[in-house]
């Protein structure tokens, strides 16, 4: 569906074809058709080879390519995700997202109508974050060679002055905080592929998290050790990273996962473990036990992470092991996914 | 969730734990004949709140581990042929043949698609009429009346560019091998739920009294399992031996009329190999000759040469329970889920895939 504020320019072609990635005229057709307009700012208006800017102090910089199938999903298509992946990977350095470079590889025969919606997300989820996209790229792939639309981003921020974001901090006794629950971008993009459809109204969670992250970095600072949003392979993938590479061992409770009910009943129904399974807008915690309760509740007060909640904690024995208690109160080894849960989920 | 915290509930768990520590005056050794159970056992984390009198082992029920190498090597030549599309269930495509697994060639261009149902593959055969679409049908008693079903929809369609490479066991033959074996020391079995909902649980009295066992089919959840292994445990120490049906709430004694009746349409019974504990007569499910047009098998007269199964790989004794995963010399060194010598590590069912998840690769399930 296109955005109604956001009308596709009219066109003299339908679909894109091989020529709109020759770099000529075909090209400069599809980039003024309103892709520049539609992104529109200072910096890209030159139309130059790359973006000149300043930055003061500390900066991060992340990159991510993004080739989900199908490229639109339940909650979302593969343009505001390229936006927030990107973002979201900044914000969990402790930085603030400024400007992002936009690369597209694009499967010749893709629909303009298509593209123009990816367009439209990427220029809202772009706004809802606060970035600019300044530099970027189109590529066209012969039929067969891609799948429909691969985005690469890349971006940089400036690290906000309270952030202390370090693996060496992260110490025996902190806490261990998921930021909502967990699940739902995995099982809404599954609940599509071909061969698997089932009907559910689980929506993917891609949002931008640098808002909340910034206020939780702006008030908590120096108590907040490590931040990692839990993208593929879930949480338990995230946590096992955590464990190995701050030699610590990490201790956590099944029941105090948060699932949401239909993503639980669609995980049994699929044979799934949800903390294998990705997300695009929940990010871990790592954080000194004092200040974990406050943490929670601000959470709480913010959209999208409703329900935040304290899933256990860093500990000293068993190194570089994650440690799950059932529910019935069994232990077990939560180990590092193998191979793939779900096929291309991000 | 409705129909499954119950089963999970942590206070009945426990009380079954008290009752089984109460009760339990010698070391039983009781075998979970389901892949299934295993998982569960382990992924509960019950194996390490049982009493320690009660030693569980895992058995032959997980259909992709007992699935033959040459089998999965006929289906790999199939796959690679270019007029074929090849469909399985998720389980069987990294499971290791001879040369490669179906995951190896389907990233070196096989066409092979991955799905839940064998009716998938009916779609997919009806939109490619100018292809041949072959489903990998392999499971136990619960998967086949799916798979045949596949077949009578596939002859009620009039669709000729649609067969079966079917692989189906059965699992009171596996019991009756498990017993007939000389080391075995299963005094009592866990029967699996799933297999009796559809064959109800005839099969399994007689199998009680001719080994002098109590056999007890068991649900999946925590709470069926405990209550599983607390009826075979009540049984051994009475010096009782009989049938009882602990997953009543799906189990009928008369299984699923309509499935059987359809399995009986489809199927008839042969000799087949198991991978790890070699030719069991009448142990699996072929289809039948009057509706051979649909065996990929006899379509296609795939000749695979037998290759031997890896030496170092000691599947065979882990699937009649005399040993267990970490008692083997390749385990989580020579032999992991990215590097599998053979199927149990593998498969979502299988048990050493379940140790290695589960547990510290290498130790024993304790956390």
């Amino acid at each position: 569906m296109i955005a109604l504020d956001c009308p596709m320019p009219k066109l003299d072609f339908d679909v894109i074809t091989l020529g709109h990635g020759s770099g000529g005229v075909l090209t400069n057709k599809l980039l003024k058709s309103g892709v520049f307009d539609l992104l529109k700012n200072p910096l890209l208006d030159t139309h130059h080879d790359g973006a000149v800017f300043e930055l003061n102090g500390k900066t991060a910089f992340s990159t991510d390519s993004y080739v989900i199938s199908p490229i639109f999903f339940p909650g979302g298509n593969i343009g505001e995700l390229a936006i927030n992946g990107t973002v979201n990977d900044l914000a969990m350095c402790g930085a603030q997202p400024k400007y992002l470079s936009l690369s597209f590889i694009i499967e010749e025969g893709l629909k303009m109508t298509e593209f123009w919606e990816v367009l439209v997300s990427i220029k809202k989820a772009a706004d809802t974050a606060g970035v600019q996209i300044v530099t970027g790229d189109t590529k066209v792939v012969e039929k067969g060679k891609g799948d429909k639309l691969f985005i690469n981003t890349a971006g940089v921020g400036q690290l906000m002055s309270k952030a202390n974001i370090d693996m060496n901090q992260v110490k025996p006794g902190d806490k261990v905080i998921v930021s909502d629950s967990i699940a739902n971008h995995g099982i809404a993009v599954m609940s599509i592929r071909e061969g698997l459809e089932f009907e559910t109204s689980i929506l993917s969670d891609t949002r931008p998290l640098n808002g909340i992250v910034g206020k939780l970095i702006e008030e908590f600072g120096y108590d907040i050790h490590l931040l990692r949003d839990a993208t593929r392979g879930g949480v338990a993938s995230v946590l096992n990273e955590i464990a190995q590479d701050a030699q610590v061992g990490i201790e956590i409770l099944q029941k105090h996962t948060p699932v949401d009910p239909e993503v639980e009943g669609a995980c049994e129904m699929l044979g799934l473990d949800p903390l294998y399974v990705a997300n695009e807008g929940v990010f871990m915690i790592i954080a000194d036990a004092q200040i974990a309760d406050d943490i929670v509740q601000m959470l709480r007060t913010f959209e999208g992470s409703k329900k935040a909640t304290i899933l256990g904690e860093i500990v000293e024995g068993h190194k570089r092991q994650v440690i799950l208690q059932s529910a019935i109160g069994g232990k077990r080894v939560l180990n590092m996914l193998v191979g793939e849960q779900l096929p291309r989920i991000c | 969730m409705k129909f499954l915290s119950e089963y999970r509930n942590p206070e009945i768990v426990h009380q079954y734990i008290d009752e089984l520590h109460k009760i339990t005056t010698k070391e039983w050794t009781i075998m979970e004949v389901c892949g299934g159970q295993t998982h569960s056992l382990v992924k509960n984390g019950i194996l390490n709140i049982l009493p320690d009198k009660i030693n569980m082992v895992h058995g032959p029920g997980c259909p992709v581990c007992v699935t033959p190498l040459n089998l999965i090597d006929k289906a790999v030549h199939l796959a690679e042929d270019k007029g074929v599309i090849l469909c399985s269930y998720g389980d069987m495509i990294r499971v290791p043949g001879s040369k490669k697994s179906l995951l190896e060639a389907k990233a070196t261009g096989a066409d092979i698609r991955i799905m839940y149902s064998p009716l998938e593959a009916i779609k997919i055969a009806r939109e490619n009429p100018d292809k041949e679409v072959v489903f990998f049908a392999v499971g136990f008693e619960t998967t086949a009346p799916a798979n045949a079903l596949s077949i009578i929809h596939a002859e009620r369609e009039g669709l000729t560019n649609y067969s079966v490479l079917a692989s189906h066991v059965l699992v009171p033959p596996a019991i009756e091998a498990v017993m007939n074996d000389s080391d075995t020391q299963i005094q009592g079995f866990l029967a699996a739920g799933h297999v009796c909902t559809i064959m109800g649980t005839g099969e399994y009295e007689p199998l009680a009294q001719k080994y002098n066992i109590p056999i007890v089919v068991t649900g999946f959840e925590p709470v069926d399992l405990l209550q599983g292994i607390l009826m075979t445990v009540r049984q051994l120490e009475n010096g009782e031996a009989r049938l009882e049906n602990q997953y009543a709430r799906v189990v009928r004694p008369e299984g699923n009329p309509a499935a059987i009746e359809m399995l009986n349409r489809v199927f008839q019974m042969e000799d087949r190999e198991w991978r790890g504990l070699g030719t069991i007569p009448n142990s699996g499910w072929n289809i039948r000759t009057e509706l051979e047009a649909y065996n990929a098998d006899i379509k296609f007269n795939v000749n695979i040469l037998k290759v031997p199964e890896c030496a170092d790989c000691i599947a065979g004794q882990v699937l009649k329970g005399i040993k267990k995963p970490f008692e083997c010399s390749q385990f989580g060194t020579n032999c992991t889920p990215e590097k599998p010598l053979g199927a149990p590590m593998v498969s979502s069912e299988g048990a050493c895939a379940a140790y290695y998840h589960y547990s510290n690769a290498g130790d024993e399930v304790n956390a």
